[in-house]
Protein backbone atom coordinates (compact mmCIF):
# COMPACT_ATOMS: atom_id res chain seq x y z
CA UNK A 1 0.00 0.00 0.00
CA UNK A 2 2.86 2.73 0.98
CA UNK A 3 4.70 1.65 -2.32
CA UNK A 4 1.74 2.24 -4.37
CA UNK A 5 0.64 5.69 -2.56
CA UNK A 6 4.39 6.11 -3.16
CA UNK A 7 4.11 6.13 -6.77
CA UNK A 8 1.13 8.13 -7.15
CA UNK A 9 3.30 11.30 -5.73
CA UNK A 10 4.05 12.95 -8.95
CA UNK A 11 7.60 13.33 -7.85
CA UNK A 12 7.98 9.55 -8.58
CA UNK A 13 5.77 9.00 -11.22
CA UNK A 14 7.62 6.77 -13.96
CA UNK A 15 7.22 9.31 -16.57
CA UNK A 16 8.99 11.72 -14.76
CA UNK A 17 11.98 9.14 -14.13
CA UNK A 18 11.79 8.43 -17.90
CA UNK A 19 10.98 12.01 -19.45
CA UNK A 20 10.92 14.47 -17.61
CA UNK A 21 13.97 14.57 -15.35
CA UNK A 22 16.15 13.38 -18.85
CA UNK A 23 14.32 16.55 -20.81
CA UNK A 24 15.35 18.72 -18.23
CA UNK A 25 18.81 17.38 -18.53
CA UNK A 26 18.69 17.50 -22.04
CA UNK A 27 18.15 21.31 -21.95
CA UNK A 28 20.78 22.05 -19.47
CA UNK A 29 23.54 20.00 -21.94
CA UNK A 30 22.58 21.85 -24.53
CA UNK A 31 22.37 25.32 -22.93
CA UNK A 32 26.04 24.35 -22.14
CA UNK A 33 26.74 22.87 -25.42
CA UNK A 34 26.00 26.55 -27.01
CA UNK A 35 27.68 28.54 -24.28
CA UNK A 36 30.75 26.49 -25.44
CA UNK A 37 30.47 26.42 -28.99
CA UNK A 38 29.31 30.17 -28.38
CA UNK A 39 32.75 31.04 -26.54
CA UNK A 40 31.96 34.07 -25.44
CA UNK A 41 31.14 34.25 -21.23
CA UNK A 42 29.63 37.55 -21.46
CA UNK A 43 26.91 37.03 -24.63
CA UNK A 44 25.74 33.83 -23.50
CA UNK A 45 26.79 32.51 -20.19
CA UNK A 46 26.73 28.82 -19.34
CA UNK A 47 24.18 27.37 -17.10
CA UNK A 48 27.32 27.49 -14.17
CA UNK A 49 27.77 31.36 -14.75
CA UNK A 50 23.94 32.04 -14.42
CA UNK A 51 23.69 30.02 -11.35
CA UNK A 52 27.39 31.53 -10.05
CA UNK A 53 25.19 35.29 -10.89
CA UNK A 54 22.18 34.23 -8.94
CA UNK A 55 23.41 32.82 -5.91
CA UNK A 56 25.39 36.06 -5.86
CA UNK A 57 21.95 37.96 -5.97
CA UNK A 58 20.37 35.87 -4.02
CA UNK A 59 23.29 36.63 -1.20
CA UNK A 60 23.21 40.42 -1.98
CA UNK A 61 19.31 40.31 -0.92
CA UNK A 62 18.12 42.14 -4.21
CA UNK A 63 17.03 39.28 -5.71
CA UNK A 64 14.89 38.16 -2.94
CA UNK A 65 13.49 42.08 -2.60
CA UNK A 66 12.98 41.99 -6.74
CA UNK A 67 10.80 38.97 -6.84
CA UNK A 68 9.12 39.76 -3.53
CA UNK A 69 7.89 42.97 -5.26
CA UNK A 70 7.05 42.10 -8.53
CA UNK A 71 5.09 39.00 -7.02
CA UNK A 72 2.94 41.31 -5.61
CA UNK A 73 2.41 43.62 -8.26
CA UNK A 74 1.63 40.18 -10.26
CA UNK A 75 -0.82 39.59 -6.99
CA UNK A 76 -2.55 42.53 -7.19
CA UNK A 77 -3.32 42.21 -10.79
CA UNK A 78 -3.90 38.95 -11.44
CA UNK A 79 -6.83 39.95 -8.54
CA UNK A 80 -8.35 42.16 -9.99
CA UNK A 81 -7.92 41.14 -13.53
CA UNK A 82 -9.62 38.06 -12.29
CA UNK A 83 -12.13 39.64 -10.36
CA UNK A 84 -13.29 42.25 -12.92
CA UNK A 85 -12.95 39.07 -15.72
CA UNK A 86 -14.81 37.17 -14.29
CA UNK A 87 -17.88 39.37 -13.83
CA UNK A 88 -17.52 40.40 -17.42
CA UNK A 89 -17.52 37.39 -18.92
CA UNK A 90 -20.13 35.37 -16.75
CA UNK A 91 -22.12 38.76 -17.71
CA UNK A 92 -22.02 38.27 -21.19
CA UNK A 93 -22.06 34.48 -21.20
CA UNK A 94 -25.11 34.29 -19.47
CA UNK A 95 -26.99 37.63 -22.01
CA UNK A 96 -27.44 37.28 -25.25
CA UNK A 97 -27.79 40.42 -25.72
CA UNK A 98 -24.69 42.22 -23.85
CA UNK A 99 -22.82 39.36 -25.85
CA UNK A 100 -23.96 41.13 -28.66
CA UNK A 101 -23.37 44.86 -27.56
CA UNK A 102 -20.28 44.38 -25.74
CA UNK A 103 -18.66 41.12 -27.88
CA UNK A 104 -16.77 43.89 -29.85
CA UNK A 105 -15.45 45.72 -27.66
CA UNK A 106 -13.82 42.59 -25.93
CA UNK A 107 -12.74 41.55 -29.29
CA UNK A 108 -10.93 45.13 -29.29
CA UNK A 109 -9.69 44.65 -25.74
CA UNK A 110 -8.17 41.18 -27.03
CA UNK A 111 -6.41 43.00 -29.68
CA UNK A 112 -5.51 45.91 -28.14
CA UNK A 113 -1.12 45.64 -27.76
CA UNK A 114 -0.13 45.26 -24.25
CA UNK A 115 2.36 48.18 -24.68
CA UNK A 116 0.08 50.36 -25.96
CA UNK A 117 -2.54 49.81 -23.08
CA UNK A 118 0.74 50.55 -20.34
CA UNK A 119 2.15 53.44 -22.18
CA UNK A 120 -1.30 55.36 -22.36
CA UNK A 121 -1.90 54.26 -18.43
CA UNK A 122 1.82 55.67 -17.45
CA UNK A 123 1.03 58.73 -19.74
CA UNK A 124 -2.71 59.59 -17.91
CA UNK A 125 -1.80 58.14 -14.45
CA UNK A 126 1.75 59.14 -14.34
CA UNK A 127 4.47 56.39 -13.51
CA UNK A 128 2.44 55.42 -10.30
CA UNK A 129 1.82 52.45 -8.57
CA UNK A 130 -2.03 52.70 -9.74
CA UNK A 131 -1.11 52.87 -13.21
CA UNK A 132 1.19 49.34 -13.45
CA UNK A 133 -1.61 47.49 -11.63
CA UNK A 134 -4.40 49.08 -13.71
CA UNK A 135 -1.69 48.66 -16.91
CA UNK A 136 -1.82 44.73 -16.38
CA UNK A 137 -5.35 44.54 -15.21
CA UNK A 138 -6.71 46.09 -18.57
CA UNK A 139 -4.20 43.61 -20.51
CA UNK A 140 -5.07 40.37 -18.12
CA UNK A 141 -9.23 40.97 -17.46
CA UNK A 142 -10.44 40.51 -21.41
CA UNK A 143 -8.46 37.24 -22.07
CA UNK A 144 -10.13 36.15 -18.39
CA UNK A 145 -13.46 37.71 -19.62
CA UNK A 146 -13.48 36.00 -23.41
CA UNK A 147 -12.68 32.21 -21.16
CA UNK A 148 -15.38 32.79 -18.74
CA UNK A 149 -17.79 33.93 -21.07
CA UNK A 150 -17.29 30.81 -23.39
CA UNK A 151 -18.01 28.69 -19.22
CA UNK A 152 -21.07 30.39 -18.81
CA UNK A 153 -22.21 29.94 -22.35
CA UNK A 154 -22.06 25.94 -21.43
CA UNK A 155 -24.01 25.93 -18.14
CA UNK A 156 -25.95 23.21 -17.95
CA UNK A 157 -29.76 25.00 -18.67
CA UNK A 158 -31.42 22.02 -17.12
CA UNK A 159 -29.69 22.08 -13.99
CA UNK A 160 -31.07 25.51 -13.87
CA UNK A 161 -34.33 25.20 -14.91
CA UNK A 162 -34.21 22.42 -11.87
CA UNK A 163 -33.27 24.69 -9.60
CA UNK A 164 -35.61 27.43 -10.67
CA UNK A 165 -38.19 24.98 -10.28
CA UNK A 166 -37.66 24.19 -6.94
CA UNK A 167 -37.01 27.60 -6.43
CA UNK A 168 -33.02 27.10 -4.52
CA UNK A 169 -32.03 30.32 -3.16
CA UNK A 170 -29.37 32.21 -5.36
CA UNK A 171 -26.36 31.75 -3.40
CA UNK A 172 -26.59 27.86 -2.99
CA UNK A 173 -27.29 28.11 -6.80
CA UNK A 174 -23.99 29.75 -7.30
CA UNK A 175 -22.04 28.36 -4.96
CA UNK A 176 -23.73 24.44 -5.61
CA UNK A 177 -24.49 24.37 -9.16
CA UNK A 178 -22.74 27.24 -11.08
CA UNK A 179 -19.36 27.73 -9.82
CA UNK A 180 -18.74 24.31 -9.99
CA UNK A 181 -19.40 24.49 -13.43
CA UNK A 182 -17.34 27.68 -14.06
CA UNK A 183 -14.85 26.11 -11.71
CA UNK A 184 -12.72 24.99 -15.03
CA UNK A 185 -13.09 27.94 -16.42
CA UNK A 186 -11.79 29.86 -13.65
CA UNK A 187 -8.79 27.61 -13.56
CA UNK A 188 -7.86 27.56 -17.52
CA UNK A 189 -8.34 31.45 -17.19
CA UNK A 190 -6.45 31.58 -13.92
CA UNK A 191 -3.19 29.75 -15.65
CA UNK A 192 -3.35 31.61 -18.60
CA UNK A 193 -3.34 34.36 -16.56
CA UNK A 194 -0.67 34.02 -14.18
CA UNK A 195 1.69 33.56 -17.33
CA UNK A 196 0.27 36.22 -19.56
CA UNK A 197 -0.04 38.68 -16.17
CA UNK A 198 3.76 38.00 -14.61
CA UNK A 199 5.42 38.93 -18.72
CA UNK A 200 3.38 42.01 -18.72
CA UNK A 201 4.38 43.23 -15.17
CA UNK A 202 7.73 42.73 -16.37
CA UNK A 203 7.28 45.23 -19.25
CA UNK A 204 5.39 47.44 -17.10
CA UNK A 205 8.21 47.12 -14.45
CA UNK A 206 10.87 47.78 -17.46
CA UNK A 207 8.59 50.65 -18.74
CA UNK A 208 8.48 52.68 -15.46
CA UNK A 209 8.83 50.99 -12.30
CA UNK A 210 11.93 52.08 -9.78
CA UNK A 211 11.86 48.36 -8.17
CA UNK A 212 11.53 44.86 -9.13
CA UNK A 213 12.48 41.89 -11.71
CA UNK A 214 11.84 44.40 -14.75
CA UNK A 215 13.57 47.17 -13.62
CA UNK A 216 16.53 44.77 -12.61
CA UNK A 217 16.45 43.44 -16.03
CA UNK A 218 16.51 46.77 -17.92
CA UNK A 219 19.70 47.95 -15.27
CA UNK A 220 21.22 44.54 -16.32
CA UNK A 221 20.52 45.28 -20.19
CA UNK A 222 22.24 49.02 -19.51
CA UNK A 223 24.86 46.76 -18.64
CA UNK A 224 25.03 44.16 -20.67
CA UNK A 225 25.00 41.49 -17.56
CA UNK A 226 23.77 38.85 -19.70
CA UNK A 227 24.24 36.77 -16.88
CA UNK A 228 22.14 38.70 -14.43
CA UNK A 229 18.85 38.64 -16.68
CA UNK A 230 19.13 34.78 -17.27
CA UNK A 231 19.64 34.66 -13.49
CA UNK A 232 16.73 36.62 -12.82
CA UNK A 233 14.40 34.94 -15.21
CA UNK A 234 15.07 31.87 -14.36
CA UNK A 235 14.33 32.63 -10.79
CA UNK A 236 11.22 33.68 -12.08
CA UNK A 237 9.99 31.01 -14.05
CA UNK A 238 10.85 28.57 -10.65
CA UNK A 239 8.22 30.47 -8.59
CA UNK A 240 5.61 30.81 -11.41
CA UNK A 241 5.59 27.41 -12.10
CA UNK A 242 6.08 26.58 -8.64
CA UNK A 243 2.80 27.85 -8.08
CA UNK A 244 1.57 26.32 -11.02
CA UNK A 245 2.48 23.06 -9.49
CA UNK A 246 1.78 23.27 -5.69
CA UNK A 247 -1.59 25.45 -5.89
CA UNK A 248 -2.80 25.75 -9.36
CA UNK A 249 -2.75 21.88 -10.45
CA UNK A 250 -4.20 20.74 -7.10
CA UNK A 251 -6.85 23.04 -6.92
CA UNK A 252 -7.12 21.50 -10.68
CA UNK A 253 -7.35 18.26 -9.74
CA UNK A 254 -9.72 18.45 -6.72
CA UNK A 255 -12.58 19.97 -8.52
CA UNK A 256 -12.06 17.60 -11.30
CA UNK A 257 -12.23 14.84 -8.83
CA UNK A 258 -15.91 13.43 -9.30
CA UNK A 259 -15.33 13.28 -13.14
CA UNK A 260 -13.35 9.95 -11.88
CA UNK A 261 -14.93 8.60 -9.19
CA UNK B 1 -53.09 23.06 -0.55
CA UNK B 2 -52.98 24.53 -3.77
CA UNK B 3 -55.36 24.75 -6.36
CA UNK B 4 -55.16 26.20 -10.14
CA UNK B 5 -57.18 27.10 -13.03
CA UNK B 6 -55.87 26.34 -16.69
CA UNK B 7 -57.58 28.96 -18.84
CA UNK B 8 -57.68 28.89 -22.66
CA UNK B 9 -53.71 27.23 -22.72
CA UNK B 10 -52.17 26.99 -25.90
CA UNK B 11 -48.49 26.31 -27.21
CA UNK B 12 -47.63 26.97 -30.55
CA UNK B 13 -44.10 26.04 -31.95
CA UNK B 14 -42.44 27.41 -35.06
CA UNK B 15 -42.49 24.31 -37.55
CA UNK B 16 -38.67 23.03 -39.17
CA UNK B 17 -38.51 24.36 -42.55
CA UNK B 18 -38.88 20.78 -44.07
CA UNK B 19 -42.64 20.96 -42.91
CA UNK B 20 -43.70 24.69 -44.35
CA UNK B 21 -44.74 27.63 -42.28
CA UNK B 22 -47.30 26.91 -40.43
CA UNK B 23 -46.84 26.70 -36.52
CA UNK B 24 -47.37 23.08 -34.70
CA UNK B 25 -49.95 23.45 -32.40
CA UNK B 26 -49.11 21.53 -29.35
CA UNK B 27 -51.80 22.75 -27.01
CA UNK B 28 -55.17 24.12 -27.66
CA UNK B 29 -57.44 25.64 -25.39
CA UNK B 30 -56.88 23.61 -22.38
CA UNK B 31 -59.40 24.52 -19.82
CA UNK B 32 -59.11 22.95 -16.27
CA UNK B 33 -60.00 23.15 -12.97
CA UNK B 34 -57.24 21.73 -10.62
CA UNK B 35 -58.99 21.32 -6.93
CA UNK B 36 -56.25 21.54 -4.21
CA UNK B 37 -55.35 18.06 -3.15
CA UNK B 38 -55.86 16.36 -6.33
CA UNK B 39 -54.09 13.79 -7.89
CA UNK B 40 -54.87 14.59 -11.73
CA UNK B 41 -52.73 11.58 -14.06
CA UNK B 42 -52.27 13.48 -17.83
CA UNK B 43 -52.26 10.52 -20.64
CA UNK B 44 -51.93 10.63 -23.83
CA UNK B 45 -49.47 9.71 -26.84
CA UNK B 46 -46.14 10.78 -27.77
CA UNK B 47 -45.94 14.50 -28.66
CA UNK B 48 -49.28 15.61 -27.84
CA UNK B 49 -48.23 18.37 -25.34
CA UNK B 50 -48.15 16.05 -21.69
CA UNK B 51 -44.95 17.39 -21.04
CA UNK B 52 -45.46 21.04 -22.60
CA UNK B 53 -48.39 21.00 -20.44
CA UNK B 54 -46.32 20.51 -17.64
CA UNK B 55 -42.95 22.57 -18.21
CA UNK B 56 -45.73 25.49 -18.42
CA UNK B 57 -47.34 25.27 -15.42
CA UNK B 58 -44.00 24.92 -13.92
CA UNK B 59 -43.41 28.50 -14.66
CA UNK B 60 -40.24 27.25 -17.29
CA UNK B 61 -42.56 27.75 -20.87
CA UNK B 62 -43.40 31.51 -21.10
CA UNK B 63 -44.55 31.32 -24.80
CA UNK B 64 -47.70 30.03 -24.25
CA UNK B 65 -51.03 31.55 -24.85
CA UNK B 66 -53.66 31.86 -21.85
CA UNK B 67 -53.40 32.29 -18.42
CA UNK B 68 -52.60 30.09 -15.20
CA UNK B 69 -54.71 30.99 -11.56
CA UNK B 70 -53.75 29.90 -8.39
CA UNK B 71 -56.27 29.22 -5.58
CA UNK B 72 -54.42 31.36 -3.21
CA UNK B 73 -52.87 33.82 -5.88
CA UNK B 74 -49.30 32.79 -5.22
CA UNK B 75 -47.21 30.94 -6.85
CA UNK B 76 -47.05 27.80 -5.38
CA UNK B 77 -44.18 25.80 -3.79
CA UNK B 78 -43.16 23.36 -6.67
CA UNK B 79 -41.42 19.88 -6.88
CA UNK B 80 -40.84 18.07 -9.97
CA UNK B 81 -39.93 14.72 -11.53
CA UNK B 82 -38.05 15.45 -15.21
CA UNK B 83 -38.41 13.31 -17.94
CA UNK B 84 -34.59 13.14 -17.07
CA UNK B 85 -32.94 12.81 -13.37
CA UNK B 86 -31.15 16.07 -13.58
CA UNK B 87 -29.11 15.38 -10.67
CA UNK B 88 -26.20 17.34 -10.00
CA UNK B 89 -23.31 15.23 -11.07
CA UNK B 90 -20.78 16.37 -8.53
CA UNK B 91 -23.06 16.06 -5.58
CA UNK B 92 -23.71 13.07 -4.18
CA UNK B 93 -27.41 11.76 -3.62
CA UNK B 94 -27.72 13.15 -0.53
CA UNK B 95 -26.23 16.38 -1.31
CA UNK B 96 -28.77 16.55 -4.93
CA UNK B 97 -31.67 16.41 -2.01
CA UNK B 98 -30.45 18.67 0.25
CA UNK B 99 -29.61 21.29 -3.06
CA UNK B 100 -33.86 21.86 -2.28
CA UNK B 101 -34.16 21.55 1.15
CA UNK B 102 -32.48 22.94 4.45
CA UNK B 103 -29.06 20.99 6.04
CA UNK B 104 -31.72 20.32 9.00
CA UNK B 105 -33.87 18.05 6.52
CA UNK B 106 -30.77 15.60 6.44
CA UNK B 107 -32.84 13.40 8.59
CA UNK B 108 -36.04 13.42 6.00
CA UNK B 109 -33.75 13.35 3.60
CA UNK B 110 -31.97 9.78 4.93
CA UNK B 111 -35.75 8.57 5.03
CA UNK B 112 -37.13 9.39 1.71
CA UNK B 113 -34.28 7.87 0.23
CA UNK B 114 -34.97 4.73 2.10
CA UNK B 115 -38.60 4.83 0.62
CA UNK B 116 -37.13 4.89 -2.75
CA UNK B 117 -34.82 1.81 -1.84
CA UNK B 118 -32.17 3.76 -1.99
CA UNK B 119 -30.98 3.68 1.29
CA UNK B 120 -27.21 3.37 1.76
CA UNK B 121 -26.04 5.11 -1.41
CA UNK B 122 -26.42 8.28 0.23
CA UNK B 123 -23.10 9.09 -0.57
CA UNK B 124 -22.82 7.92 -4.34
CA UNK B 125 -22.33 10.04 -7.24
CA UNK B 126 -25.17 10.11 -9.73
CA UNK B 127 -22.69 8.43 -12.53
CA UNK B 128 -22.35 5.55 -10.30
CA UNK B 129 -26.06 4.86 -10.26
CA UNK B 130 -27.78 3.13 -12.89
CA UNK B 131 -30.85 5.16 -14.44
CA UNK B 132 -33.37 3.52 -12.29
CA UNK B 133 -31.55 4.48 -9.15
CA UNK B 134 -30.80 7.92 -10.65
CA UNK B 135 -34.87 8.82 -11.66
CA UNK B 136 -35.87 6.96 -7.78
CA UNK B 137 -33.08 9.49 -6.71
CA UNK B 138 -34.98 12.65 -8.49
CA UNK B 139 -38.70 11.10 -7.27
CA UNK B 140 -36.87 11.45 -3.40
CA UNK B 141 -35.83 15.10 -3.97
CA UNK B 142 -39.34 16.26 -5.94
CA UNK B 143 -40.99 14.71 -2.57
CA UNK B 144 -38.04 16.05 0.24
CA UNK B 145 -38.92 19.76 -1.01
CA UNK B 146 -42.54 19.15 0.30
CA UNK B 147 -44.67 20.62 -2.67
CA UNK B 148 -47.82 22.07 -2.59
CA UNK B 149 -47.70 21.07 -6.34
CA UNK B 150 -45.49 18.16 -7.23
CA UNK B 151 -45.15 17.77 -11.08
CA UNK B 152 -44.37 14.38 -12.10
CA UNK B 153 -43.46 13.44 -15.64
CA UNK B 154 -43.33 9.64 -16.12
CA UNK B 155 -41.51 9.20 -12.41
CA UNK B 156 -41.48 5.53 -12.31
CA UNK B 157 -40.50 4.78 -16.27
CA UNK B 158 -37.98 2.33 -16.54
CA UNK B 159 -37.89 0.44 -12.63
CA UNK B 160 -38.60 -2.52 -12.86
CA UNK B 161 -42.21 -3.91 -11.97
CA UNK B 162 -41.97 -5.22 -8.54
CA UNK B 163 -40.61 -2.05 -7.18
CA UNK B 164 -42.62 0.44 -9.25
CA UNK B 165 -45.25 -1.41 -7.67
CA UNK B 166 -43.72 -0.56 -4.39
CA UNK B 167 -43.10 2.97 -5.29
CA UNK B 168 -46.75 3.20 -6.68
CA UNK B 169 -48.07 2.39 -2.87
CA UNK B 170 -45.54 4.47 -1.66
CA UNK B 171 -46.47 7.20 -3.81
CA UNK B 172 -50.29 6.96 -2.61
CA UNK B 173 -49.26 6.87 0.79
CA UNK B 174 -46.87 10.31 0.72
CA UNK B 175 -50.05 11.80 -1.11
CA UNK B 176 -52.22 11.16 1.57
CA UNK B 177 -50.51 11.94 4.24
CA UNK B 178 -48.71 15.21 2.53
CA UNK B 179 -51.89 16.43 0.66
CA UNK B 180 -49.66 18.09 -2.30
CA UNK B 181 -51.68 18.57 -5.24
CA UNK B 182 -50.22 16.08 -7.89
CA UNK B 183 -50.21 16.42 -11.76
CA UNK B 184 -48.38 13.15 -13.35
CA UNK B 185 -47.85 12.63 -16.56
CA UNK B 186 -47.63 8.90 -17.61
CA UNK B 187 -48.20 6.84 -20.90
CA UNK B 188 -49.44 4.13 -18.33
CA UNK B 189 -52.92 3.71 -17.96
CA UNK B 190 -53.03 1.18 -15.47
CA UNK B 191 -50.59 3.81 -13.32
CA UNK B 192 -52.79 6.69 -13.95
CA UNK B 193 -56.33 4.76 -12.59
CA UNK B 194 -54.15 3.09 -9.71
CA UNK B 195 -52.98 6.54 -8.02
CA UNK B 196 -54.81 9.07 -9.58
CA UNK B 197 -58.46 10.73 -8.75
CA UNK B 198 -58.82 12.04 -12.26
CA UNK B 199 -57.48 11.23 -15.25
CA UNK B 200 -57.19 13.95 -17.81
CA UNK B 201 -56.38 12.78 -21.81
CA UNK B 202 -55.24 14.94 -24.33
CA UNK B 203 -55.97 14.37 -27.98
CA UNK B 204 -53.67 13.68 -30.53
CA UNK B 205 -53.39 16.52 -33.44
CA UNK B 206 -55.94 18.76 -32.10
CA UNK B 207 -54.24 19.29 -28.99
CA UNK B 208 -57.58 19.46 -26.54
CA UNK B 209 -58.92 17.79 -23.46
CA UNK B 210 -60.37 14.19 -25.28
CA UNK B 211 -60.94 12.86 -21.26
CA UNK B 212 -61.87 14.16 -18.02
CA UNK B 213 -62.93 11.05 -16.00
CA UNK B 214 -62.55 11.23 -12.45
CA UNK B 215 -61.87 8.34 -10.19
CA UNK B 216 -63.69 8.44 -6.96
CA UNK B 217 -62.48 5.05 -5.93
CA UNK B 218 -60.93 4.15 -2.58
CA UNK B 219 -57.40 3.29 -1.95
CA UNK B 220 -55.77 0.63 -2.47
CA UNK B 221 -57.32 0.01 -6.17
CA UNK B 222 -57.48 -3.29 -7.74
CA UNK B 223 -56.88 -3.54 -10.78
CA UNK B 224 -59.15 -6.47 -11.13
CA UNK B 225 -61.88 -4.39 -9.54
CA UNK B 226 -65.26 -4.28 -12.03
CA UNK B 227 -65.29 -0.57 -11.70
CA UNK B 228 -61.36 -0.01 -12.25
CA UNK B 229 -61.84 -2.38 -15.36
CA UNK B 230 -64.39 0.00 -16.02
CA UNK B 231 -62.30 2.96 -16.31
CA UNK B 232 -59.73 0.99 -17.83
CA UNK B 233 -62.07 -0.40 -20.47
CA UNK B 234 -62.84 3.17 -21.64
CA UNK B 235 -59.38 4.75 -21.90
CA UNK B 236 -58.55 1.48 -23.95
CA UNK B 237 -61.10 2.54 -26.29
CA UNK B 238 -60.32 5.91 -26.21
CA UNK B 239 -56.84 5.08 -27.23
CA UNK B 240 -58.03 2.92 -30.16
CA UNK B 241 -57.74 6.04 -32.38
CA UNK B 242 -54.10 7.43 -31.22
CA UNK B 243 -51.77 7.08 -33.83
CA UNK B 244 -49.48 5.37 -31.27
CA UNK B 245 -51.72 3.30 -28.74
CA UNK B 246 -49.87 3.61 -25.62
CA UNK B 247 -46.90 0.82 -24.02
CA UNK B 248 -48.70 -2.17 -22.40
CA UNK B 249 -48.85 -2.13 -18.79
CA UNK B 250 -46.19 -4.66 -19.75
CA UNK B 251 -42.83 -4.65 -17.17
CA UNK B 252 -44.09 -2.31 -14.80
CA UNK B 253 -47.27 -2.68 -14.09
CA UNK B 254 -49.18 -6.11 -16.26
CA UNK B 255 -47.40 -8.61 -12.80
CA UNK B 256 -48.87 -6.06 -10.09
CA UNK B 257 -52.44 -6.15 -10.80
CA UNK B 258 -53.46 -8.36 -8.76
CA UNK B 259 -53.21 -12.49 -8.94
CA UNK B 260 -55.71 -12.92 -11.47
CA UNK B 261 -53.73 -14.10 -14.53
CA UNK B 262 -56.78 -12.95 -16.69
CA UNK B 263 -56.94 -9.60 -15.89
CA UNK B 264 -52.89 -9.62 -16.57
CA UNK B 265 -53.57 -9.94 -19.90
CA UNK B 266 -56.14 -7.78 -20.34
CA UNK B 267 -54.09 -5.27 -19.38
CA UNK B 268 -51.86 -5.90 -21.67
CA UNK B 269 -53.80 -5.50 -24.47
CA UNK B 270 -54.61 -1.92 -23.19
Amino acid sequence: MKLTAALETPRLRPEWLRLKLPSLAALLILWQLASVLIADAVLFPSPLATLTAGYAHLVAGDLLFSLAVTLARVAVAFFFAMVIGSAIGIALGRSPAMDTFFGGWLSIALNMPALVTIVLCYVWFGLSETAAIVAVTINKAPTVAAIMREGAKALDQQLLETTQVFAVPRMRVLRRVILPQLAPSFIASARAGLALTWKIVLVVELLGRPNGVGFQIRTFFNYFDIAGILAYSLAFIIIVLAIESLIVQPIERRVGRWRHA
Amino acid sequence: MIGFRLQDIGRRFPAPPSEGREPRTVLDGITLDVEPGAFVAVVGPSGVGKTTLLRIIAGLDHGFEGSITWSENRRPKLGMVFQEPRLVPWLSVIDNLLLVAEPSARAEAMALLDMVELGGSENALPRQLSGGMQRRAALARALLSRPDLLLLDEPLISLDSARAERLRSRLTNFWQAHAPTILMVTHDFSEAVELSNRVIALAPESGRIATDRRIALPYPRLMTDPPVVAILDALRDLARDWPEPPPPAGDNSAQHHGTDTGARLRLLTI
